[in-house]
């Protein structure tokens, strides 16, 4: 199928801004659920609030726009529930790791099969500027006007300290390689983060001297490097990207359905 | 037919409902004095197939019983006041979204912290009025075993027959006492499906487009119709809305469909009322006090009666309005500082005959806080 017959057409124009990376992310989502030939009917969204989180209402999947923050909580509910559905939950930088970071760790914990998308443009965008959780230190937001003095999480040491299955970073630049790391993060068994690095011109690019998305992009391809390349052992400054984590432990949903087995195997006295 | 009959807490007696009226889906976090519920489901749901899954907190279980509903299933969660005050924005999704489930608040002493292992009747305007914005809620309660199992079953078909969440508020008196109750044969009580869209595939499918009785029919996620789900005021499709037109007819809907039916959601329990010269009017746990003061009293010749509220929300104005009209003087009697006063005031022709008896301390409310109040406007002096 051809990219439009994944998007819902009457419901366009979309509000992201012009040069926003978000648009990006969304057609690399299609381009990996296309090329992993998986039924709209079996895919749910499940996303938070922001300016990513309306990527919701443009696929033409079923879709679920949450509330800030939310999302894996929802996306957990409609996963045990229905195991057999293949749940993704993209979200922003400030849902996924301020509101509801206490979610993002918990359902790394459980890995339940869930993929995060976390398209993270280090901004509230849909605010007007605010620094995140992922804003550098020094960066500037309407909130910060003297500079940032919180320190920035690092999303992948993060995910894989509450012990995410399978953790990944890349860029809106690295498109290709984006749309292999979202298909084997669908197919991955367990619980999945994809950190997608996007750009924010209007809000973060304004405040922090990049004159356009374009100088944004080439920054993710500048300042960006394969994991374990020789550039990084020589400039620790650049931000690794590709696969960190990929491996296989118990998922959730095939553990609940072991504990439905011991319970039918009891009588009604609670003994075997 | 020998008859089942359990000697159980109200917890447990609300586990039994909500299995009988079919409950798949149970998510929630540990808070006194609703953990039962919790423990007893973790252990009988998965017994018929059914998942449970305790969250890392009440936000995410009231986000998490939502999301489930939305594949069809019946969902349920059960907290106490701290939890439930962490709940609202999500149940103010489950209203904007129309999405069947059923919140039970076993309350206990507040504000805060307050009296975790006391019973309490603080969280009835809450209940009302907990989420943000204009909206119109259900809200049922129950003073005995009995009671607790048929208002469980109640409020899982209110939410299916009405598309909105269900708030149950028990208190931790009625959920800790231990009673009897004869368990209801299948088909007993009658149990409401989910009313679901026939639709067929390749027909556009409308999942906010009212029928002309104001119902939606639905369709599970996973099925053949794919549409949007969103907090946000939204069209008939689901999509995000700010034409006025668009959103005063959703918001329209969302309180009709509810204070429009207020009739048919009523319930209420009428002891001696017809010759009743003094009505008490009182729900859940208070309502065991009201009947013992009415039964002891009666005997005594005093034409005392009982108007005991199931529905809490929609308030059932018309019932109160004339029950009490028929009568000299009110007394709402209640564990808070006079939530249903207030309404029972509202709708009565005499708000300045409505009297309150209450207690507020966390001790259970005695005959003597009733009789109290009785003897001053019997004229008997303090």
């Amino acid at each position: 199928m051809a990219v439009k017959d994944y998007i819902r057409e009457r419901f366009f124009p979309h509000l992201w801004c012009p040069g926003c990376g978000h648009g990006t992310i969304m057609g690399a989502m299609i381009r990996a659920i296309e090329n992993l030939e998986i039924k709209k009917r079996n895919i749910v969204i499940v996303s938070g609030i922001g300016c990513s989180s309306r990527i919701c209402g443009y696929l033409d999947f079923h879709t679920l726009h949450t509330i800030h923050g939310r999302a894996l909580a929802f996306a957990t509910g409609v996963k045990l529930s229905r195991p057999e559905l293949t749940v993704l939950a993209p979200m922003g930088d400030g849902d996924a790791f301020s509101i509801g970071g206490n979610h993002l760790i918990h359902a790394a914990r459980r890995n339940i099969d869930i993929t995060a998308i976390i398209m993270n443009n280090s901004i509230y965008g849909m605010t007007g500027g605010q620094y995140s959780p992922s804003t550098g230190y020094g960066d500037f937001a309407t909130t910060a006007p003297y500079g940032n003095i919180d320190r920035p999480f690092d999303v992948v040491e993060l995910a894989m300290g509450a012990g995410a299955t399978f953790v990944a970073r890349t860029t809106t630049y690295h498109v290709t390689s984006m749309i292999k790391i979202i298909e084997k993060a669908i197919k991955h068994k367990g619980f999945s983060i994809v950190e997608v690095l996007s750009q924010c011109p209007t809000y973060y690019g304004r405040k922090n001297k990049f004159a356009s998305a374009v100088e944004m992009l080439k920054y993710y391809k500048t300042h960006t490097t394969p994991i374990g390349s020789k550039d990084k052992k020589n400039n620790l400054e650049l931000i690794e990207r590709g696969i960190f984590v990929e491996e296989q432990l118990p998922e959730y949903c095939e553990e609940y359905d072991k504990v439905i087995q011991k319970a039918s195997q009891r009588g009604r006295d609670g003994k075997a | 037919m020998k008859k089942n009959v359990l000697f159980l807490q109200g917890n447990e007696a609300c586990v039994e409902a909500a299995l009988y009226a079919g409950l798949d889906f149970f998510a929630g976090y540990p808070i006194t004095p609703s953990t039962e519920v919790a423990e007893l489901l973790s252990y009988r749901l998965p017994r018929k197939g059914g998942k449970f899954i305790q969250m890392e907190d009440e936000l995410s279980s009231m986000c998490a019983i939502i999301g489930a509903s939305l594949t069809g299933k019946k969902t349920m969660t059960a907290t106490s006041g701290p939890g439930f005050s962490l709940m609202q924005e999500a149940l103010g999704f489950g209203v904007m979204t129309e999405t069947p489930c059923v919140v039970l608040n076993v309350q206990r002493g507040g504000p805060s912290t307050g009296l975790p292992t006391s019973g309490s009747q603080g969280d009835i305007m809450q209940a009302r009025w907990g989420t943000h914005g204009e909206h119109a809620i259900i809200a049922l309660t129950a003073s005995n075993n009995q009671d607790v199992f048929a208002m469980t079953v109640e409020a899982f078909n209110l939410s299916e027959t009405f598309r909105s969440p269900v708030v149950l508020l028990l208190d931790e008196v009625v959920g800790h006492t231990r009673e009897k109750l004869i368990l209801p044969e299948p088909g007993e009580i009658n149990v409401v499906e989910r009313l679901k869209t026939s639709v067929p595939e390749g027909t556009d499918y409308h999942p906010y487009l009212p029928r002309e009785d104001g119902r939606l029919p639905m369709s599970d996620f996973g099925h053949v119709h794919r549409y949007n789900v969103t907090g946000l005021a939204h069209d008939m499709w689901g999509f995000p809305s700010t034409n006025p037109e668009v959103v005063y007819e959703l918001m329209r809907h969302l309180v009709d469909k509810i204070q429009g039916h207020t009739h048919e959601i009523s319930m209420t329990k009428e002891f001696h009322v017809d010759e009743a010269e003094i009505l008490l009017v009182s729900y859940g746990a208070s309502a065991r006090t009201a009947l013992h003061v009415v039964e002891d009293r009666r005997q005594r010749g005093e034409k005392l009666g009982l108007l005991e509220l199931q529905t809490l929300w929609p308030f059932p104005d018309e019932i109160v309005k004339k029950r009490c009209a028929a009568v000299e003087c009110v007394i709402v009697v209640e564990m808070n500082m006079g939530q249903i006063l207030h309404e029972v005031k509202r709708v009565s022709d005499n708000p300045e005959k409505v009297f309150l008896a209450n207690r507020i301390d966390g001790s259970f409310i005695a005959p003597a806080d009733i009789l109290n109040i009785l003897r001053i406007i019997q004229g008997k002096g303090a």
